[in-house]
């Protein structure tokens, strides 16, 4: 088991390799499909106006994600009522969907780190070897597990976006995860893929 | 009318957080065939300890608690608007005590109810009015991870080489455990109907995961597809998560339906490892969970 604090420096990603276990420490953003969308489209590609509180919440997020992560997850959470959250359930959210986005993300924030479930694609494999980063998975599903490595909810924003959607900002301790895209250009999901269409192109006797 | 409301929410606290031993059997089966040290066998280490802490501590085993469906049988003495309102109040309480995560989201304008009482379908409730005395309530949370990977095929499929028999149905199904990958939190277990139209063949490819992993299929015919596909599926090596390894799918489910001629739809419902299902009997005074 490797441990990892964040920030993140490029010397510590390039240190990491696919099948390494991880146990990450320090500040991190909870962000999936919405958060992902307006990002891109607030302060990216800038197709859409910041409005509302968009621009403090960017200002927020900034010197969090440079050399940070961001992790694929709408968690359950305590104390809605008192604003005295606490996290009860945390597991990844499958993070394919966020392949639109993801490049950017990191190349625009210098972000380090993706957490998720299920692995991504080439564009964000791509963005892996170029910010450096990498893609740290960890297990869907274990969500009253990994949410005893959230030792504290600093704050929440985009509370409009409702509960699991919103970007809660976290500070984590060994919170557990493999590497499965390193920024050596490997991914596990790309080889496991491979390997089952093999399989899968024989037991099913197609061209 | 007797008023269910806190044993309906008591079930949903159960199916969150306290996973059937059916399902708990066969995980701890499938870590045993992993190997050592690797990825997959730390997996399922993983998912095992947090099926247990999610049940000491009540809390949800998955942060997604999906779309709850109930399928409720009931006699002649029961009002079915009455028993939707004692289940949707349950849903909405169950959701303030953290056993389900606020889920529902209206698709057009992007707001989430904060209590996961959406439109009729949400939550999804299936009512059978049946000649038994006996109330039994089925509910099954299921995420949208795994929802997302469940694929429909109308055959035949040209691609695959899947005609319009069994061998066609073998073929789509292990496509779609290929497709899926480990996105569906594999070791997963498949609900495959076929027949039926688009809408109400993905319904019984749902209900069909009913059946505990220890019961065979009645139909032989179907019972030896469903051990096929299991093993075949297993042959693919994706394994847990994704990670590469024995255990790909936990089970396979399988119904028939009747199709109309034109059409032959296979449905294939993914559902994650962490298969949430509690059924709850209620039979005079007597409230039993299972």
């Amino acid at each position: 088991m490797i441990a990892v604090d964040i920030p993140i420096d490029d010397e510590t990603i390039r240190e990491l390799h696919v099948g390494d276990s991880v146990s990450l420490s320090g500040v991190l953003i909870t962000g999936r499909d919405a958060v992902h969308k307006w990002m891109v489209e607030t302060f990216i590609a800038r197709t859409r106006k910041a409005q509302g509180d968009d621009q403090q919440v960017y200002d927020m997020l900034k010197p969090i994600l440079d050399g940070g992560a961001i992790y694929h997850c709408g968690p359950v959470v305590a104390g809605l009522d008192s604003a005295d959250y606490r996290f009860v359930a945390a597991g990844p959210t499958t993070s394919i969907r966020e392949e639109p986005y993801q490049p950017d993300v990191m190349r625009h924030f210098n972000l380090k780190a993706v957490i998720g479930k299920g692995g991504m694609g080439e564009n964000t494999l791509a963005a892996c070897r170029e910010v450096p980063g990498v893609y740290l998975h960890a297990i869907g599903g274990a969500a009253s597990l990994i949410a005893q490595s959230v030792r504290k909810v600093r704050g929440v924003h985009k509370m409009d976006f409702g509960v699991p959607e919103a970007i809660w900002v976290i500070e984590v301790q060994d919170f557990p995860a493999v590497v499965t895209m390193d920024s050596h250009g490997n991914s596990l999901h790309a080889d496991v893929a491979a390997q089952s269409k093999v399989v899968l192109e024989n037991l099913i006797g197609a061209d | 009318m007797r008023d269910l409301t806190n044993a309906l929410v008591e079930l949903i606290r159960l199916a969150s957080t306290d996973l059937s031993p059916d399902v708990e059997t066969a995980l701890i089966a499938a870590r045993e065939r992993e190997t050592q040290r690797s990825a997959a066998r730390g997996a399922m280490d993983s998912i095992l300890r947090n099926v247990t802490l999610a049940r000491e501590n009540s809390t949800p085993i998955c942060q997604d608690t999906g779309t709850p469906i109930f399928y409720v049988k009931h006699s002649r003495d029961w009002s079915t608007r009455a028993l939707s309102s004692q289940i949707r109040e349950a849903t909405a309480r169950a959701t303030t005590h953290t056993y389900l995560r606020p889920n529902a989201v209206d698709a057009i304008s992007g707001v989430n109810s904060g209590n996961n009482l959406g439109d009729n379908a949400f939550p999804t409730i299936h009512f059978d009015e049946m000649d038994d005395e006996t109330l039994t309530v089925d509910l099954m949370l299921k995420g949208g991870g795994c929802e997302n990977v469940g694929a429909q095929y109308s055959l035949p499929n040209t691609a695959l080489g899947a005609g319009r028999d069994l061998e066609g149905v073998r073929k789509v199904a292990l496509d779609a455990v290929y497709k899926a990958q480990g996105r569906g939190c594999a070791p997963g277990i498949l609900g495959i109907a076929v027949g039926g139209d688009r809408g109400s063949s993905y319904a019984a490819s749902k209900e069909v995961l009913l059946r505990k992993l220890s019961e065979p299929n009645p139909i032989e015919e179907l019972d030896r597809l469903e051990e096929r596909l299991k093993s075949e599926a297993n042959q693919l090596g994706i394994g847990p998560m994704g990670f590469g390894g024995e255990t790909t799918v936990l089970g396979v489910r399988i119904c028939g339906m009747h199709r109309l001629p034109a059409s032959y739809f296979v449905s294939v419902s993914y559902m994650c490892w962490a298969y949430r299902r509690r059924r709850m009997i209620v039979r005079s005074e007597e409230v039993i969970y299972e």
